[in-house]
């Protein structure tokens, strides 16, 4: 039986694997590797006037010191901008160990190769450096006011200030009826994967070749790097990702210092070297996200539409700037949720502290977009007297008015164009799935119990499945086997699962015979990486026009051996057969692993498949090569997916929240999301990804912020402090799906790796300010901070409700 | 997040181990269930040369209710895991305060490593256990090789993390005296997450007359301070009835807010901090009280 494994809410292929504990990651690697560990900088801001490494060099199992001044050639130069753009006049990369200065807690400044780790970090702790220290700056305000710099060539500690415009925002908020003014806030988070980053390396002299295994989100673009610090060929250096724990978008960021150091040591000592990250490195030294202030200025008509919306943004870019200034580029250009701004002016600050650098984390600049608008909203809403969900809906943009040209640039240098999208159809069903219009007679009930309830909601729409391409590459074995490989990275998001359903699909054959590798450069060499919601857009795509072309062939060979025209032929669970024959006639039908091995003209026979397969093993047009002009052997194909620009997903939440009155205690209720990401290819891994979202959005919105003290010390550099939600603080996710497909790929899916974490915060805000009747501009909120905000608004006389 | 290097030492008897403390003193550290002393080795926060591991002396796996004409106290040795309290019945039935606190102890599997005396000795000023020590005016037993000494909870812990023990002592067990008469008491914190150290924690003790009107109220805090701090509220509820009079809960709470001097935080203000022990310890006089009413007597 062959159904269309498409749609298909198949449990995840990998899961038996990965939870009886047979996963192999990176410390699971290399067991007689040297182990690496690095003295990094107790300063925020310092400059480096001694290294002192006389009394670790007693300790019995060192094997190396390295500072600065020994990283010979580009190894010794700063790490590379990997995304420049104009707007970004002052950006700085660190070096991968510290050359005069260091910019924050964390940064390293010695590497250490011994034994095994204790004997590093025994090493670590006699080595002496002496600093010179400089006043830190910390907080976005204190580089705002650039009383002091991050660097002291950087002016303001600006490294990028960007504006774009559509229209004359400004005035037309002026002449506008209505105009009103927010200050909001975002905290610091991080991505916080259960692995942290980690890499081993392995040099093959005799070979000339390296051999690197990394904790990343982007092997093909490590290998690109490496081969360019290390100064070898591409081709010698091989990157394999293998199972990686959590990434969330930090291990994208490449190369880390680790990353280059540790196959340079490698290299250098002949010896494998492998470096883990512990907790505390990966708080102080891997990168953070969110840490926005922002200014909203928005007019509107009587009736709540938008007429003119001016947004300034602060972004806090932390000490270096290496992955560019995707985010605030992010959190200006999605900020428009699914409505029509009227006039728009968006600007930006990127500026410099000396805190640990910001780079993308799940979300990637949207949940900050995502507050200041739905915030705008909710304000517009409360100023009109006006239901918050009619606001919504009379700004949004309208299903016929797609393809809906914003007029911007997005992050991929690419016009702002929204391909599709059914904004008023997933409002009807968020409302009616957590029961929006029922809500004021539970408020009335709550209230005359002494309970304290509100609801909120938010709305987004994520641009996923960013270029510039992916590939894939199918292959037909001879034993009916089917071998799929994609460049981009696996971080457990499923792709074991949803690739092979897509071949299962496109191919006609049983899931079971389909196997699929990613992120190992052996097996595919060109790959972008996995972020931005994209790999089931953008290798699932290329996987299915491989597989595609692979059908073709198949039936191509097959139509020659039943003596039938391909066009007469299916594939129905891995085997080719005329279509309408009746089962098991003779002549009419063929396996698609002979097919494989019809596909491969031998000379040899090493087993019965081959000896058929040979010169002689059957009848023959001997007028004819054994392999036709312009034909290949073998039974596999590539494909690659290329989109002209980013398809973009929309989605809707909406929260009822209890708050306590007396210990400020906030409890969800109820969380519900509908999501619209196209056509789904597997609905359970989809709700398996909104899920995720959700709990690093509570996270986000109630528990996780990084705590900097003035001197620059992350105060809660670990997970006792680093309030990671547990399950127990996680509500249950009601959830509902639209589904509007992309017409810009074939499989017309779009992204949903990032969905569930972008309305969060802006959802919990909303409902929190309709449970206390005072608008929340700042998040996260914990119960100490509800408990002064009470205080304050009840001293201000604010109603309480 | 790996250790300095130490002298590991796994005696099997306690005099073996008091013997192996005595000659490595002062360098000596006990190790129990590890839940602390692990990660603070981890990441080199404490770096002892002798670990003296404890988990072989199973004379010490024991909770017992020892009665002494009428005084009951429990007896808790000092292999006996917090899970071992928790679900000990005699215990339970003895001094309900000890499951209920322990309850709020971190999460089963830490609970079923970690040991109720490892965390009264650590005296980590959140503890929960040592803070019902306090509140029940229960005693805590050394043992070194120079004999054995029995120290009251309240001489015990002397600040943050710091205790009256020497670094040749071993905690053999500590002692809860189970309340007596028309007693009641509850335990109830609030943290961040389900398991986390508390915001702020309260137990409280309160003693009913024959007549069933309040003659003593009690109350500990953990995370309100450098050690466990024990209040007396009696004078806002003496006299009260609980089955009938409401007024003195709210001032008792509002008594111990004043009378606490908390710290700020990463997690909560200190103003934060006070409210909560307003709440929380109003709530739980009135359960304790409640569950007074219902002892028999």
């Amino acid at each position: 039986m062959t159904t269309s494994m498409l749609g298909e809410p198949i449990a995840r292929r990998e899961d038996p694997r990965l939870l009886t504990g047979q996963g192999r990651y990176l410390d699971d690697i290399g067991h007689r590797a040297l182990a690496a560990a690095f003295v990094r900088s107790p300063h925020a801001h310092a400059r480096i006037v001694d290294v002192d490494v006389t009394e670790a060099l007693d300790v019995d199992g060192l094997v190396a010191i390295y500072t600065h001044d020994d990283l010979e050639g580009r190894v010794g130069e700063p790490l590379p901008l990997l995304i420049p753009h104009e707007a970004l006049t002052h950006g700085r990369t660190p070096y991968a160990l510290a050359k005069d200065e260091v910019n924050h807690v964390g940064e390293a400044v010695v590497m250490v190769v011994a034994t095994d780790r204790y004997v590093a970090e025994d090493a670590c702790e006699r080595i002496r450096v002496r600093y010179d220290f400089l006043p830190p700056v910390v907080g976005i305000e204190a580089a705002r006011d650039a009383a002091l710099l991050v660097h002291d060539d950087v002016p303001g500690n600006v490294s990028a200030h960007l504006v774009q415009e559509n229209g004359d925002a400004r005035s037309a908020i002026d002449a506008a009826p209505n105009v009103l003014e927010l200050d909001l806030a975002i905290e610091r988070s991080a991505s916080t994967p259960l692995e942290g980053r980690g890499v081993h390396a392995r040099w093959d002299a005799d070979d000339h070749s390296l051999r690197v295994y990394t904790s990343t989100q982007a092997s093909t673009s490590v290998r690109a790097a490496l081969a360019a610090k290390l100064g070898l060929p591409p081709d010698r250096v091989e990157v394999i990702a293998p199972d990686v724990g959590g990434g969330f978008g930090v291990k994208i960021m490449h190369p880390w210092p680790e990353e280059v150091l540790v196959p340079w040591a490698a290299i250098r000592l002949g010896r494998e070297v492998k470096w883990t990250e512990d907790r505390r490195e990966h708080f102080v030294s891997a990168t953070h996200e969110r840490g926005q202030l922002q200014h909203v200025r928005v007019g509107f008509d009587d009736e709540g539409r938008l007429l003119g919306l001016d947004v300034t943004v602060w972004h806090d870019n932390g000490a270096y700037t290496p992955y560019g200034i995707i985010v605030p580029i992010i959190t200006t250009t999605q900020l428009l949720g699914p409505y029509k701004p009227g006039a728009y002016r968006a600007e930006f600050f990127s500026l410099y502290t000396n805190t640990v650098t910001v780079t993308p984390y799940r979300g990637a600049g949207r949940p900050q977009g995502c507050f200041a608008m739905e915030r705008t909203m909710d304000a517009i809403a409360e100023h009109l007297g006006v239901d918050r969900t009619v606001v919504r809906e009379r700004n949004f943009i309208q299903p016929d008015e797609m393809p809906f040209d914003h007029g911007l640039t997005f992050q991929d240098g690419r016009p702002l164009i929204y391909d599709s999208g059914d904004y008023p159809a997933t409002l009807e069903k968020i409302k009616k799935l957590v029961g929006w219009d029922d809500f004021a007679a539970f408020r009335s009930e709550a209230r005359a119990a002494g309970r304290r309830v509100g609801i909120g909601i938010g709305c987004y729409v994520e641009g996923t499945g960013v270029g510039p391409y992916e590939g894939g590459f199918v292959k037909v074995e001879t034993d009916g086997t089917v071998v799929v490989a994609t460049g981009l990275t696996t971080q457990g998001q499923g792709h074991q699962t949803v690739f092979a359903q897509v071949v299962a699909a496109e191919l006609g054959v049983p899931i079971e015979r389909v196997a699929v590798t990613t992120g190992d450069t052996r097996r595919f060499g060109y790959a972008v990486g996995t972020f931005a919601s994209r790999a089931a857009v953008m290798s699932g795509n290329a996987i299915a026009i491989a597989a595609r072309k692979v059908r073709d062939k198949a039936l191509r060979v097959a139509g020659e051996a039943l003596e039938a025209d391909a066009r007469d032929l299916e594939i129905v669970d891995g085997t080719v057969r005329v279509v309408g024959s009746p089962p098991g006639a003779p002549g009419t039908s063929i396996p698609l692993a002979t097919v494989a091995v019809l596909a491969n003209p031998l000379r040899y026979a090493f087993d019965r498949e081959a000896e058929r397969a040979t010169q002689f093993g059957g009848p023959v047009d001997v007028s004819k090569p054994p392999v036709a002009e312009g034909d290949s052997p073998g039974l596999e194909e590539t494909g690659y997916y290329s989109p002209p620009r980013s398809t973009f997903a929309n989605g809707m939440h909406a929260a009822i929240v209890e708050t306590d009155p007396d210990t400020a205690e906030i409890s969800i209720l109820r969380y519900c999301v509908v999501h619209d990401c196209g056509t789904l290819i597997n609905p359970r891994i989809v709700e398996g990804q909104i899920h995720g979202g959700v709990a690093q959005g509570v996270g986000g919105a109630l528990y996780e912020r990084m705590v900097y003290d003035d001197a620059g010390q992350l105060l809660n550099a670990s997970f006792m402090d680093f309030l990671m939600p547990y399950s127990t603080e996680v509500p249950v996710v009601e959830t509902d799906h639209q589904q509007t497909p992309s017409p810009l790929n074939p499989l017309g899916i779009k992204g949903a790796g990032e969905a569930g974490v972008i309305p969060v915060s802006a959802v919990i805000a909303s409902a929190v300010s309709d449970a206390e009747g005072f608008a929340v501009t700042r998040m996260p909120i914990s119960p100490s901070d509800l408990h002064e905000l009470r205080l304050r608004h009840s001293s201000e006389g604010g109603p309480a409700r | 997040m790996k250790p300095s290097g130490f002298a590991y030492h796994r005696p099997s008897t306690v005099a073996e181990a008091v013997d192996v403390l005595a000659e490595v003193s002062p360098a000596g550290k006990v190790l129990a269930g590890g839940q602390s002393l692990v990660p603070m080795l981890n990441m080199r926060l404490a770096a002892p040369a002798h670990l003296v591991d404890v988990n072989r002396l199973t004379e010490l796996a024991y909770v017992r209710v020892d009665d002494d004409g009428g005084r009951r106290t429990v007896v808790v040795g000092a292999l006996a895991r917090h899970t071992d309290v928790e679900h000990d019945a005699a215990a339970h039935a003895a001094l309900p305060l000890l499951r209920e606190a322990l309850r709020t102890v971190a999460h089963p599997t830490i609970r079923n490593r970690g040991t109720t005396v490892g965390s009264i000795a650590h005296a980590d000023p959140s503890g929960e256990m040592g803070a019902v020590l306090a509140l029940l005016g229960g005693t805590v037993e050394l043992r070194s090789a120079r004999g054995t000494r029995t120290v009251a909870a309240a001489e015990f812990t002397t600040g943050p993390m710091e205790t009256s023990a020497a670094p040749d002592e071993l905690v053999t067990s500590v002692a809860f005296p189970v309340p007596e008469g028309r007693t009641g008491t509850a335990w109830t914190e609030l943290a961040r997450r389900n398991g986390d150290y508390a915001v702020c924690g309260v137990g409280v003790l309160v003693r009913l007359g024959d007549d069933h009107r309040v003659v003593a109220a009690r109350a500990v805090y953990v995370s309100m301070g450098p050690v466990p701090t024990v209040l007396d509220l009696t004078e806002p509820v003496a006299g009260q009835d609980p089955r009938a009079d409401d007024d003195g809960w709210a001032a008792a709470g509002r008594l111990a807010a004043w009378r606490l001097d908390p710290d700020d935080d990463i997690h909560a203000t200190a103003g934060y901090r006070r409210q909560l022990a307003a709440v929380l310890t109003e709530r739980a006089l009135r359960t304790a009280a409640r569950r007074a009413t219902e002892v028999a007597v």
